[in-house]
């Protein structure tokens, strides 16, 4: 069977046409949550660029504002100052309904606690962003069907979520992610609540299927065991980017 | 995504169920004290209902619900025949009359006089001997419904004048007094239950004039048949012209009685009260259980606008869910209702479950369901969707 990963949807312009080669663009990005004394500056002017078909790693300790940056990066969080662009495509310059849109069509996600809707079959939750971008449900839970299949999870696509381990429920979520074409996945700490071995065979997976050239892949992690995965790592500490290198720590 | 909303909410059973049983309660209580509500109001006017021969009830103007009948000259009844588009006219006998069965027990009875001709405006229905037996001598028909309770007939301990003995019902041949006259049982009939305790007894009119005493005034109703293709209230608005009296429809009479009973009574209020509460009990319940439901479901809601879902399909998606529970639990209400009321069909209790009140519960559910999602809405609208990459 064709692989139906990585495929650019036919009919759709490119973005990355209009981003020299860069699917993510961050000029000194800063984000404060609260304010006065109990201010809490997460991003304190963050510059970052991630390419065409590479996977990024963010890593650092806890609390040094990776998970922000990455909700920057995928839309779901407003930064205070700086730019920053997916694809050419501005978050901060769009209209809420434009940028959902653009969000829905662009950006899979895949999470740590996985976020599978537990009343839904798991074909049914992979089917979710085509059925947000409108494909009926017959159509969207064949396409999940066959998505399943590559993740190896084909024969259980009626299972609800509880079914399933974590290392499986974490490919279904992969499989999610990646069913409607999306041009970037952002994943936060898509390994840290499964064991090693399945932790590898998870990052495998995406390295496999996931990262293609026209698709890139931001991780954040502070999982050291999965660095060797990356094409170049990010280092953050206390809401800046201090350094970036190739997984083999080259700079 | 309507689908994807349908089975995010059935595929939680406990809090689905929870909802249904919130809402389900709320339309069983509405309906049913609804249903009991209409039921004694159409208790009201049950009499009226009985005689559908009349088209119109032509009564002194001081007349408010049909047992307060209040007598009138008979020569009454001549000027509404002279009236144009009746094409006939017949006089009614209803006052309270003192009734003393077989054993010397004493009743208050609602006696009945009807024309002595044509018998019309008789009983709807007979159980026992025909409508033509109240030309015998002295005879009376009395309600089938009452031979064995209000008109059962038992001794009593001439020392304490506690019943004793076996009670056996009254029955054809017994001999009754009314106002110390002498009235024998010719037959039983069947009639709709009425909102009023007294038993009836029907006669004849003249008959009835003899059990009371006299008066100038006898009348208390002529019931009128209307000519064919004659426009009632038109008709109605002449006999007020020509005599003076009081003429409605059987409709206006109906709500003539009902509207009293609503207006000198608590019975609105008290219903009201049950309704209400039914009402509220239902909505905070539903309410409750559906704004808990979509708080647990919050990060899934999150991972949805992450994912593209827009504020419009969120909505659809929460509306579409509620209206699913408002919905079976709107079905599964009435459906109680409706067992109740099977259940309770041949007790006393009144009980009548129209369309206009399954209309009036579907209303109040929907404003249930609608109101439970309000409340969820607002917090799934402003749902930042960087929850979804907080643990």
């Amino acid at each position: 069977m064709t692989s139906t990963i990585g495929m650019i949807e036919p009919g759709r312009p490119d973005p990355a046409d209009r981003a020299d080669g860069m699917a993510v663009v961050c000029r000194g990005v800063t984000k404060t949550y609260g304010s006065g004394s109990s201010a809490v500056r997460a991003l304190r002017g963050v510059d970052l660029e991630v390419r065409l078909g590479e996977m990024m790693m963010l890593v650092g300790p806890s609390g040094c504002g990776k998970t922000s940056l990455i909700s920057v990066i995928a839309g779901v969080l407003d930064r205070d100052g700086g730019e920053c662009s997916v694809f050419g495509e501005d978050f901060a310059r769009m209209k809420s309904a434009r940028r959902t849109l653009f969000r829905g069509r662009t950006i899979g996600f895949v999470f740590q606690a996985f976020n599978l809707i537990p009343t839904l079959t798991i074909a049914e939750n992979v089917a979710v962003p085509l059925l947000i971008n409108g494909s009926s449900m017959a159509a969207a839970v064949r396409q999940a069907r066959a998505i399943l299949g590559e993740v190896g999870l084909g024969d259980r696509w009626t299972d609800p979520p509880a079914r399933l381990s974590g290392g499986q429920q974490q490919r279904v979520a992969i499989a999610r992610a990646l069913v409607h074409h999306p041009r970037l996945i952002v994943c936060d700490e898509p390994t840290s609540a499964l064991d090693h071995a399945t932790g590898e065979k998870i990052m495998e997976i995406l390295r496999s299927t996931a990262v293609g050239t026209d698709r890139s892949l931001v991780v954040v992690t502070h999982d050291s065991r999965i660095f060797q995965f990356a094409d170049r790592i990010a280092r953050m500490d206390d809401g800046m980017i201090v350094g970036i290198s190739g997984a083999d720590g080259t700079p | 995504m309507i689908r994807l909303a349908i089975r995010m909410l059935t595929g939680d059973r406990a809090k689905f169920i929870g909802i249904l049983v919130g809402i389900s309660f709320a339309s069983l209580l509405i309906t049913q004290q609804s249903a009991i509500f209409v039921g004694l109001m159409t208790r009201t006017y049950s009499f009226v209902t009985d005689t559908p021969v009349a088209d119109l009830w032509v009564m002194d103007p001081e007349v408010e619900h049909h047992a307060d009948a209040k007598p009138m000259l008979p020569t009454q009844l001549h000027r509404v025949r002279g009236v144009e588009g009746v094409d006939w006219a017949v006089p009614m006998f209803k006052t309270f009359a003192r009734l003393r069965l077989p054993n010397g027990a004493l009743r208050n009875c609602i006696l009945i006089g009807i024309d002595d001709v044509t018998l019309i405006g008789g009983p709807p229905g007979m159980v026992e001997g025909t409508i033509g037996d109240l030309w015998k001598t002295d005879a009376v028909i009395v309600d089938a419904a009452e031979v064995d309770r209000k008109l059962s007939i038992f001794d009593r301990d001439p020392r304490t004048r506690k019943p004793v003995g076996p009670t056996r019902p009254t029955r054809i041949g017994d001999v009754l007094e009314l106002n110390d006259h002498r009235a024998e049982v010719v037959g039983t009939f069947s009639a709709s239950p009425s909102f009023f305790w007294e038993p009836t007894i029907y006669t004849t009119y003249s008959r009835a004039m003899r059990f009371r005493p006299t008066e100038r005034r006898q009348m208390h109703f002529v019931l009128v048949k209307a000519r064919p293709g004659e426009n009632l209230d038109a008709l109605a608005e002449r006999i007020r012209e020509r005599t003076g009296m009081s003429a409605h429809t059987r409709a206006g009479f109906q709500w003539l009685t009902a509207r009293y009973i609503l207006e000198k009574t608590g019975i609105a209020i008290n219903f009201g009260i049950a309704v209400l509460l039914g009402f509220i009990v239902g909505a905070a319940i539903a309410g409750q259980t559906f704004h808990s439901f979509t708080l647990e479901n919050m990060r899934y809601f999150g991972t949805l606008k992450a994912m593209g879902a827009g504020d419009g399909t969120l909505l659809r998606m929460i509306v579409a869910q509620a209206l699913c529970a408002g919905f079976l639990g709107f079905g599964l209400g009435l459906g109680a209702a409706a067992v109740f009321g099977e259940v309770v069909k041949r007790s006393d209790l009144a009980f009548v479950m129209d369309w206009r009140l399954v209309a009036v519960t579907a209303a109040a559910v929907l404003m249930i369901s609608v109101g439970a999602a309000a409340v969820s809405l607002r917090r799934v609208i402003r749902l930042e969707p960087g929850i979804v990459f907080k643990v």
